[in-house]
């Protein structure tokens, strides 16, 4: 059990009457990358709080990077770094400064504390404002000041809430590099978000959060092979070119009324290729076509459905 | 390292955060020493002439001297105000949550604001004395006196600010924080910081020469214009002490919950 960075037993924490984590089991080997996926309200920011001892759970067993939660939270603390889904800098000081405090904090040297803040002060793209107040930084660069606050004692183990949501794609993808840079350093990464492009691109493993309960846990292979494929959606201008292409095909729904074909397709270009070539050789001319690739909307109507199901059994 | 000397390096952080900050927005310092001077003004050239010869003649020169202890205190209960308002909105400050789950010495956070606002009061004090002799302050003092003087309100200002810390802490918004210290304001009136005590009705005098205000006005006009102390220097060190433990004891507990 030594080589696991986190392993709960039975999280569960309520608010008054509310019930926001109803007894979650999470394991997460050290090194590997584990998102926590949920719409809002689902619990994510709730259960990153109880981890990084921010907040007491009401129940289970935990442990984080080999220590108990409830009785060597600091211990915990020293082995963790956090960036929460709202921001966590001093927007009164500036961006150097506020690294600074956090080399101070740590406990490292005037001169080490230096050489890291320099470091990713160039790392994060920071260097032109490092001298300006963080109240001045856009969105992103205050997003980048935090994550770059938290490398500075070089956790082990780090906590994500969300940290792209409010992100442009550039910005997004220059921090999943990052969190890739970390990892191969040998740093475990638990990621909070709603994206499940993110959790694709990142995770070794994804838990999917909702009201308060893990309802569904695996690699995203293992996640997607339990949500139904994709589709590309057909639409024709009359239904004698309709019935041509189902029998042409020989698969998917027809829709008679909507004079559309729903055709299971992993959406992408290949296939779509392939798709169009065949109807053009029998002169079957398409009106409109939709790619549809499965979202998060799709994990969760199939898989909050199936809860419904499962509990009514 | 040993725990304390950690604790003591990460005090030492936490102070210069504070101090960067208050120097970043000076506004709340001049305030700081705008307000006591202005009600100085306005008691010294309204009211002082009248005052003073009610004292037992004088007039205006005499009442500059009996008021400046009044003035000083009022300043620091004024000064309460915005170390409360400060806590207040720091702890909706992201940045709490960061050091919240960061090893280090919790009370660090708390001392880094008293600390802070300890120094920037007793420079504006420093400065409000300054333009108390412009206006014809003559304190008898002895270099000792001085020292005992500000040895005391140092004292009372550490103790009015950690209870500022503590009702900052307690109050749910920023806006309540600024309400909450509202009646140390006007313990100096209410004591023998504008008049002396035995002018007052019996119900009123009776509060105010048993309000811990009082007895460190006493002494600190005893130390530097001669006056008669009695045992006000040790009450008034007592009441400092005793405000400042129950005040330090219970901003910690606070915010250890939080
Ligand atoms: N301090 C609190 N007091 C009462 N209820 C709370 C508190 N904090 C969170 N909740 C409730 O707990 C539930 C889960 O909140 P949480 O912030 O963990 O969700 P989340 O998954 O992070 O959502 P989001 O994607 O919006 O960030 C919500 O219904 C929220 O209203
Ligand atoms: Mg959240």
């Amino acid at each position: 059990m030594t080589n696991l960075a986190i392993a709960a037993n039975g999280l569960r924490k309520s608010y008054g009457d509310k019930v926001v984590l109803d007894g979650i089991d999470l394991t997460v080997p050290v090194g590997t990358i584990f998102s926590l996926l949920g719409p809002n309200g689902a619990g994510k920011t709730t259960a990153v709080q109880i981890l990084s001892t921010l907040i007491p759970a009401d129940g289970g067993e935990v442990q984080v990077a080999g220590f108990d939660l409830a009785r060597k939270p600091d211990d915990v603390r020293g082995a963790i770094g956090v960036t929460g889904q709202y921001s966590a800098v001093d927007k009164l000081l500036t961006g150097e400064e506020n690294l600074l405090l956090m080399a101070d904090l740590k406990h490292l040297s005037r001169g080490d504390g230096k050489r890291r803040a320099a470091e990713l002060l160039d790392r994060f793209d920071l260097v032109d404002a490092a001298r300006k107040p963080a109240a001045t930084y856009s969105g992103g660069m205050q997003r980048r000041l935090d994550l770059a606050m938290t490398l500075v004692g070089d956790p082990r183990l780090i906590f994500l809430d969300e940290p792209t949501t409010g992100l442009d794609p550039r910005s997004r993808r220059s921090m999943w590099q990052i969190v890739r840079e970390l990892v191969a350093s040998g740093v475990t990464i638990f990621l909070t978000t709603q994206y499940l492009e993110e959790a694709d691109e990142l995770a070794d493993r994804i838990a999917l959060l909702d009201h308060g309960r893990l309802i569904a846990e695996g690699t995203a292979e293992e996640l997607k092979r339990r949500i139904p494929g994709g589709h590309i959606e057909l639409t024709f201008a009359d239904a004698h070119l309709l019935d041509a292409a189902h029998h042409l095909l020989g698969a998917g729904i027809t829709d008679p009324e909507a004079l559309t074909l729903q055709v299971p397709s992993d959406g992408g270009v290949p296939a779509i290729r392939e798709l169009l070539n065949l109807l053009d050789e029998r002169s079957i001319d398409i009106a409109e076509m939709n790619v549809h690739t499965p979202d998060l909307d799709d994990v969760f109507l199939t898989l909050t459905g199936q809860q419904k199901v499962e509990a009514t059994r | 390292m040993s725990t304390l000397s950690l604790a003591m390096r990460d005090n030492s952080t936490m102070i210069r955060r504070q101090l960067k900050r208050l120097l970043r927005y000076p506004s709340m310092t001049v305030q700081l020493v705008a307000t006591p001077v202005i009600i100085l003004i306005v008691f010294v050239y309204v009211f002082g002439g009248t005052l003073g010869e009610g004292l037992g003649g004088g007039g205006r020169d005499a009442y500059v001297n009996y008021v400046v202890p009044g003035i000083l205190l009022m300043a620091v209960a004024t000064a309460a105000t915005g170390t409360a308002v400060m806590v207040a909105s720091d702890m909706t400050e992201g940045i709490i949550a960061r050091f919240r789950t960061m090893r280090i010495s919790r009370a660090s956070v708390l001392t880094g604001h008293v600390v802070g606002s300890v120094i920037q009061q007793l420079l504006g004090m420093a400065a409000v004395i300054g333009i108390a002799f412009a206006l014809g302050f003559r304190p008898n003092a002895t270099a000792v006196e001085w020292l005992a003087a500000a040895g005391l309100l140092t004292l009372f200002v550490v103790a009015v600010t950690w209870l500022a810390v503590a009702l900052g802490l307690r109050s749910p918004t920023p806006e309540a924080a600024s309400n909450a210290p509202m009646p140390l304001i006007l313990l100096p009136f209410l004591g023998s910081g504008f008049v002396p005590t035995d002018s007052m009705p019996t119900v009123l005098r009776w509060f105010a020469e048993y309000q811990p205000f009082t007895p460190v006005m006493e002494t600190v006009r005893g130390l530097l214009l001669g006056t008669p102390i009695g045992n006000s220097g040790a009450i008034a060190t007592a009441w400092c002490a005793g405000v400042a433990v129950i005040s330090y004891l219970w901003a910690k507990n606070i915010f250890n919950k939080a």
